[in-house]
């Protein structure tokens, strides 16, 4: 188990998924494996605060925990219920298609056991309404690279306003020219910089409810 | 192999006068009359004086970053600009007369019927999967697999053709079977050549070829003739040709910002060695693209070697040493790399502070101008980073506070162009005017 934490904790790819199919042959708890993976990325997660990890670190410690959670999922039984899960909906705003930051952010926020629904990209602020009244997120993410962007923003924010649901949710902007002063603009809650401080930040929050 | 764009040539800088030479003395330009020539050359000197690090400029040359801004400021939509030459024209002399900006932007858009004909798949533009008022917007995939790496770095060329093209212009399908050009060496191989290019498949996609190159030369022919018109008047371009870090090509529009990082695990060997075989292709297409257009910058976006987006130790290895080479080899043929440098560079500071004095210019988005006056002004001439955020949500006499500070900390004894860190699409037009009238203003060395 030891070693698997290691693996992972070091990018060796290749070794933590042998070892991880080793321990499951071997008839090791799923359940175990699991809490090993957790406390590796703990690992990860404390090089990247101190600086020595980075974006790409995060994108292949979480592409080996997929594979890892892809080949444990048929062995547990019983779903965990996603009941009280942490909700975090994400969706790139009205006018905008890109999708690269939008899809990173998605990714690492999985990564750390998020429940996360993608609307996709330009998606209007009444979907975005939609989706908040079906979802019912605690977060909500809007992504957007074009400047052209900060004007759905705010008209997203307006429209989340005018569907009595600004107090349910907490709002976060990020992607390409955004800045703190385009979250005053746009009436958001927080500007995240790069992916990696929208996942803290979401953290942030979700603890401190 | 011979080591090659490692070190700068004896002639480097004798080279780099000469191009100066004919980029001022605008040899083609038809100037309105001798006033708008000398205007022209006194811009230019600006510029070049702030390349060289020689003697500190006259003044600041004021060259914000046009993005769509004229397009918007004209009042036409961008289904207009991709569409409509004549629209488009007016809309940037319009900009460029109005605001008399040191130097000119040609129209960063393709003409919307090229890609039309091509199918073009790499982005969506105005009517063509985005509103009609909306910029063309560029989808991410992954247009080369992961175990393709080797047919990349056996012939970028023939991988281009016969893989990558067939799945970014839909029209091009048959490119796929185009043969390998070095397979075709004697009597009897002109017949595996010329097979391919009878097929009706190839006839289709070279009517679509042909069509969308007249397309483009209709479309050139407005664009060279505001250029001129602008020129005319007295102000020079601010680049010409264009290439790209080849981490960038690899990372942006082959394998994708995920590929791309996850390769950097899994595929180490096989991208260091692509990003070196697309090198001297890189520094070709760079020397090429400014042939063309006489000038002596090419603009060089760079993308995924942003802060956060690679270690420093990933930065050094798999994206600096071919950019650098891409530098040193466009340096030794006499032209000024225009490195725009989107996101943060706070990071990258020392290490990219190893190019020949006076050689290049790096632009930035969202790096701490201070700290990169400090760090990069003895060598290189640096150039922005006015926020395009305030332009669009701020005041007046926000942006005047902003522009005065920026030239303090980024400005002091030359060796800064004032621009803008992004393209100004969004921007309200007081801001802009402001702006520039603020760096006019502040930004003056000798009166």
């Amino acid at each position: 188990m030891e070693d698997l934490i290691k693996a992972l904790i070091e990018m060796q790819e290749a070794e933590a998924i042998r070892i991880a199919k080793e321990l499951l042959a071997k008839g090791t708890d799923p359940m175990k494996i699991l809490e090993a993976c957790s406390k590796a990325m703990e690992g990860v997660g404390s090089r990247f605060e101190k600086g020595e990890y980075f974006l790409p670190h995060l994108m292949m410690a979480g592409e080996m925990l997929r594979q890892i959670s892809n080949m444990i999922k048929p062995l547990i039984k019983e779903e965990k219920s996603s009941k009280g899960k942490s909700k975090y909906l994400i969706g790139t705003v009205k006018g905008d298609i890109h999708d690269i930051g939008k899809n990173i952010v998605t990714f690492l926020l999985d990564a750390n056991g998020l429940e996360v629904k993608d609307i996709g990209i330009d998606q209007a602020p009444e979907k975005f309404v939609e989706g908040i009244r079906e979802f019912q997120p605690q977060i909500v993410g809007m992504s957007g690279l074009l400047t052209l962007a900060f004007d759905s923003m705010k008209e997203t924010v307006q429209a989340i306003k005018d569907a009595g649901l600004r107090d349910k949710v907490r709002i976060m902007i990020g992607g390409g020219q955004c800045s703190e002063q385009v979250k005053e603009y746009a009436g958001a809650d927080a500007y995240a910089p790069d992916a990696i401080a929208g996942v803290r930040l979401a953290k942030q929050w979700l603890g401190g409810k | 192999m011979k080591e090659r764009f490692i070190q700068v040539s004896a002639d480097a800088d004798q080279r780099q006068e000469e191009r100066f030479k004919i980029w001022l003395a605008g040899e083609n330009i038809p100037f309105a009359n001798a006033d708008a020539k000398a205007a022209y050359q006194e811009r230019v000197t600006l510029i070049r004086d702030a390349i060289q690090l020689k003697k500190t400029p006259r003044r600041i040359a004021v060259c914000p970053s046009a993005g769509f801004f004229p397009i918007q400021y004209a009042g036409i939509s961008m289904y207009d600009a991709m569409y409509d030459y004549e629209a488009l024209k007016k809309a940037f002399e319009k900009y460029q007369l109005d605001l008399e900006l040191d130097a000119y932007n040609t129209p960063t858009v393709v003409p919307g019927k090229a890609l039309d004909i091509l199918d073009y798949k790499l982005y969506q533009w105005p009517g063509h999967g985005v509103a009609k008022e909306r910029e063309y917007q560029f989808v991410e995939d992954e247009y080369m697999k992961a175990e393709e790496y080797q047919e990349l770095i056996d012939d970028p060329t023939a991988f281009f053709l016969n893989r990558f093209f067939p799945r970014i212009f839909g029209s091009l399908k048959a490119f796929e079977t185009i043969p390998l050009l070095p397979g075709i060496n004697e009597i009897l191989l002109v017949n595996p050549f010329t097979r391919p290019f009878g097929t009706e498949p190839m006839k289709k996609a070279l009517t679509a070829l042909t069509q969308a190159g007249e397309e483009t030369l209709r479309f050139l022919a407005a664009v060279g003739e505001v250029g001129g018109k602008v020129m005319g008047r007295g102000f020079p371009s601010f680049s010409g040709g264009f290439t790209k870090a080849p981490f960038d090509v690899i990372g942006d529009s082959l394998r994708g910002t995920k590929g791309i990082m996850l390769d950097m695990f899994r595929y180490p060997d096989e991208l260091k060695e692509a990003c070196e075989r697309l090198t001297p292709i890189m520094v070709k297409y760079g020397v090429n693209s400014c042939r063309a257009v006489g000038h002596i910058m090419p603009f060089i976006p760079l993308h995924k070697g942003a802060d956060g987006f690679l270690s420093d130790e990933q930065f050094q290895t798999f994206y600096w040493p071919t950019l650098r080479k891409v530098i040193i080899g466009l340096v030794n043929e006499g032209f000024v790399p225009q490195l725009f440098a989107e996101g943060g560079y706070n990071q990258r500071l020392d290490v990219i502070s190893d190019v020949p004095k006076g050689k290049v210019v790096w632009w930035f988005d969202r790096t701490d101008m201070k700290k990169a006056k400090e760090k990069l002004g003895h060598v290189a001439c640096i150039a922005g980073n006015f926020p395009v955020d305030l332009l669009i949500t701020g005041k007046p006499d926000e942006i005047r506070a902003y522009g005065k500070q920026l030239i303090e900390s980024a400005g002091k004894d030359g060796g800064y162009i004032f621009t803008t860190g992004a393209g100004m699409q969004g921007a309200k037009p007081a801001n802009v005017k402001a702006m520039v009238q603020a760096a006019k203003e502040y930004g003056v060395y000798q009166k």
